[in-house]
């Protein structure tokens, strides 16, 4: 085990450098810069702001300067948000989506794995068509239509939540269910199969033979192997939970660091861009980890060296 | 069991929501009992340094937290008193001697004198700093020389300071509007020993703008900012003119027109920033008390590059002007109340109306097409229109390229790009036609004429005429009303002959205000102090 974290953080440092060498020549390479607006500054003036963030040197220098300032943990100001550094913004705006990312992975589960156990229970009846039908809707209907819908009925018309915001605790309700539901219908479909799987195997019929109560068997003995493939699934999907929650930070007006993410692309704030690409890089490649490692820790049969 | 498992889900669900709790008091009534205004901004300012931002959306925060040494009555936009409580005009009227308010204060406590104004000019005119407004203080004898690093002597610079009460200012020529100046933000002083606290004088990447640092000298003092989140000030306790203020603090919500509009109907917020083109007509129908369209100082126009192919002949480019139908375009596509435009500058910008310099008139236009040899627009080679990606955009540009297929037989193909690509495009010179406006930065026509200057900067047209170079010297030179105006209408004429721009409508603000709202009136500068504000409970209103 101790063999296989060493490996993937040794793996981790040519990723990162790829990912960072590749987004700097996109960057490079991408029309429009930062300090473009609608009313232009004079050319001069645009020069000698540039020269504030080193962008007057040659490429290379910039190139060899920018990895450096990265390996010594120093992501540099924002060029769109004055006054503000990249390390700044990502500590304001990350516990938001991390916090936001959480709940939506508490209501997937708690949705999710209860469905997906059902449907397998009642494999091959019109229950498990209805369940099923109702997961391949949560598929179905994307954060931006599930979104203003929850919006329209419990904020507009019911004024139970508010329409916007971070602020209260109950702003957490609406955001967290919109991102939650997606992931849930997933869930229960991975667990469904599973379980379906597991209950083949003669250790269940051995227990129930044994006599068990059947909510011990499926609990109990069936839950820890058939979540397996729904393990897998969460690496990637609490990274996405994570990072990919801007349509439900921007429909909810959340400052979570998912707008910040894309918002930086279309401001070509190029620090910022880069800031968050790295931290999500890594935040991915150690979600992976954590995954394979729970995974050998729920299923000793897979080996690795 | 699985009944029992649903019932308890059920009741779950319940207990969530309930803990959820619905907010008993919407921000609109908590506002009017504490007098704290929610407004929306519609997008995050960029920074709070007076010096180094450029937009309307930084305009709004940092009208609550600095005070120039004029400011403007909101509801006939006549100059008053801000920092300076008088001044005067020499003869010539070339040099203004302003009296400091003595009781002007900085939010830390500190006296506010006429040093400060002397060390922010330096600042924002120092080249180093890279103040992207820094010419909106050229009209300051030296300033433009010291900027483009000519002079690098600061004293020989237009500005002087007898004593801490009285500032002098010395122009290079004749500004009539020059009392308009001092209200726009980079006119603003900043508090000296907080800059140099945190950096150089210089120094663009500096924390001096961060809550825990930030000193102002306006009605309103910082008190949190989030990014994406929200700018809350507070009332200063040390403002000149403490007493004037009626709210007790502004919560500056940088949400977009979407959210902004769900968030109005749900009553947590007092103002939007502007409304979505899809619900205006909900609004008028409904609530229409709500709703307001004030006239704006904005053109917007299209952009036609000069250089290429047909677009070379004026008759070419007024023919695609006279046939577009403004009219049809305000009423039945924009709907948000804007004036369909026939002449460049927008209506009483500073006193100055423009004669309307020409009309929809497709016959006429039919046969400028012919003239320049393509009747009926035969043999008329395929042009490209560019937009930035926007839905609004790309209505207008459907619509009138529909009116040039019909009315003279063109056609033309519409792209869009993403608003960074567009600018470099546009700056590049990379396009037959674009999308375009113009937001003035002060009353006075020249601010819009300005724009068709060959010097100019953002003359995207390559356009370039002397004698309408010469044409608008001559009225800028003039200290009489009546013959700038003349001078000016001369301008637009010879603008509108040219055609470099094409005007298709005059901007309005259009924004969604709660009645409780006093004190907000329609200017074109959409300039609200907002000390003038209150909120006021209105009995059936909520």
């Amino acid at each position: 085990m101790f063999k296989l974290i060493i490996k993937r953080l040794l793996q981790a440092i040519p990723t990162l450098w790829i990912i960072a060498t590749i987004t700097f020549v996109l960057m490079q390479l991408t029309p429009g810069g930062p300090f473009d607006q609608e009313k232009p500054v004079t050319p001069e003036v645009k020069l000698l702001i540039e020269a504030h963030y080193g962008m007057d040197q040659p490429i290379y220098e910039q190139y060899i300067r920018f990895i450096k300032n990265r390996l010594m943990g120093d992501f540099g100001p924002s060029y769109k948000y004055i006054g503000w550094d990249v390390d700044e913004i990502i500590a304001q705006s990350f516990p938001i989506s991390l916090e936001l990312g959480f709940y939506a992975l508490i209501i997937a589960l708690i949705i999710g794995v209860p469905l997906g156990v059902f449907a397998a229970l009642y494999h091959g009846t019109k229950m498990e068509t209805l369940l099923m039908g109702i997961a391949l809707l949560g598929i179905c209907l994307p954060a931006f239509v599930l979104g203003p819908l929850l919006l329209l009925i419990f904020s507009t018309e019911l004024g139970w939540f508010n329409t916007f915001g971070w602020n209260v605790a109950s702003d957490r309700v609406l955001p967290a269910v919109t991102l939650g539901l997606f992931y849930a219908a997933f869930i229960a479909r991975l667990t469904r199969s599973g379980t379906l799987d597991v209950l083949k195997h003669p250790y269940i019929q051995t227990a129930r033979a044994k006599g068990l109560k059947e909510s011990k068997v499926i609990w109990i003995h069936t839950l820890r192997s058939s979540l397996s493939p729904v393990v897998a699934y969460l690496g990637p999907a609490v990274a996405g939970m994570i990072s990919g929650s801007f349509v439900v930070e921007t429909l909810f007006f959340i400052p979570g660091l998912g707008s910040f993410f894309i918002n930086s692309a279309f401001n070509r704030d190029d620090t910022m861009v880069m800031g968050t690409v790295l931290f999500y890089a890594v935040l991915i490649i150690a979600f992976n980890l954590v995954v394979d490692l729970i995974q050998i820790w729920m299923n000793p049969k897979i080996k690795r060296d | 069991m699985n009944l029992r498992f649903i019932a308890t889900s059920l009741l779950l669900l319940k207990i969530a929501l309930s803990l959820g709790c619905s907010p008993a008091q919407t921000n609109v009534e908590r506002g009017i009992l504490e007098q704290e205004l929610y407004i929306g901004i519609g997008t995050e300012p960029s920074g709070l340094d007076p010096h180094l931002v450029s937009g309307m959306t930084e305009h709004y925060v940092l009208l609550s937290l600095f005070e120039g040494l004029t400011t403007l009555d909101p509801k006939t936009l006549e100059i008053l008193p801000g920092v300076a409580r008088s001044w005067s005009v020499s003869e010539d009227g070339l040099s203004y001697t302003f009296d400091l308010d003595p009781e002007a204060r900085w939010s830390n406590g500190d006296s506010l004198t006429a040093y400060d104004f002397i060390f922010s000019y330096q600042r924002i005119l120092s080249p180093e700093l890279g103040a992207p407004y820094a010419y909106m203080l050229y009209a300051i004898k030296g300033a433009e020389a010291f900027h483009k690093g000519k002079i690098q002597d600061f004293s020989s610079v237009g500005i002087r300071a007898p004593n801490p009460q009285t500032l002098c200012i010395e122009l290079h020529s004749i500004t009539p509007y020059f009392l308009t100046l001092p209200t726009h933000f980079t006119w603003w002083p900043v508090h000296k020993s907080t800059i140099l606290k945190h950096g150089a004088m210089t120094d663009r990447i500096s924390k001096w703008t961060q809550p825990k640092h930030f000193v102002g000298n306006g009605p309103f003092a910082l008190k949190s900012w989030r990014l994406n989140n929200m700018i809350k000030v507070e009332k200063n306790p040390h403002y000149r003119a403490q007493n004037s203020v009626q709210l007790n603090g502004i919560h500056f919500l940088p949400i977009n027109l979407e959210t902004e509009e769900r968030a109005f109907r749900a009553g947590q917020i007092h103002l939007t920033s502007g409304i979505p083109i899809a619900r205006i007509d909900w609004y008028k129908k409904e609530r229409p008390k709500n709703i307001r369209f004030d006239p704006f100082l904005g053109v917007y126009y299209y952009l036609i590059n000069t250089s290429k192919g047909p677009l070379k002949d004026p008759k070419v480019r007024k023919a695609l002007a006279y046939s577009i139908n403004r009219e049809q375009l305000t009423e039945h596509v924009l709907k948000g109340g804007q004036k369909p435009a026939y002449h460049f500058t927008p209506p009483n910008t500073g006193g100055y109306t423009s004669n309307d310099c020409f009309s929809y008139d497709p016959e006429k236009a039919r046969q400028l097409l012919a003239e320049a040899g393509y009747p009926n627009g035969l043999g008329f080679p395929e042009i490209e229109f560019l937009y930035n990606t926007s839905e609004s955009h790309k209505i207008i540009a459907e619509a009138i390229q529909q009116m040039w297929k019909k009315e003279l037989g063109v056609e033309i193909t519409l792209y869009n790009q993403e608003w960074k690509v567009y600018l470099s495009s546009r700056q590049a010179g990379d396009f037959d036609i674009a999308r375009s406006s113009w937001i003035g930065d002060y009353l006075d026509p020249y601010t819009f004429l300005g724009l068709g200057e060959s010097d100019s900067g953002n003359n995207h047209s390559l356009w370039q005429d002397s004698v309408y170079d010469e044409i608008l010297s001559q009225a800028t030179q003039s200290l009489d009303k009546k013959m700038r105006f003349e001078s000016f209408q001369k301008a637009e004429n010879h603008l509108i002959e040219a055609m470099p721009f094409i005007p298709i409508f005059f901007y309005v603000r259009s924004l969604l205000i709660d009645e409780s709202v006093q004190g907000w009136y329609p200017n074109t500068l959409d300039y609200h102090p907002y000390q003038h504000l209150s909120l006021e409970r209105i009995p059936d209103s909520i």
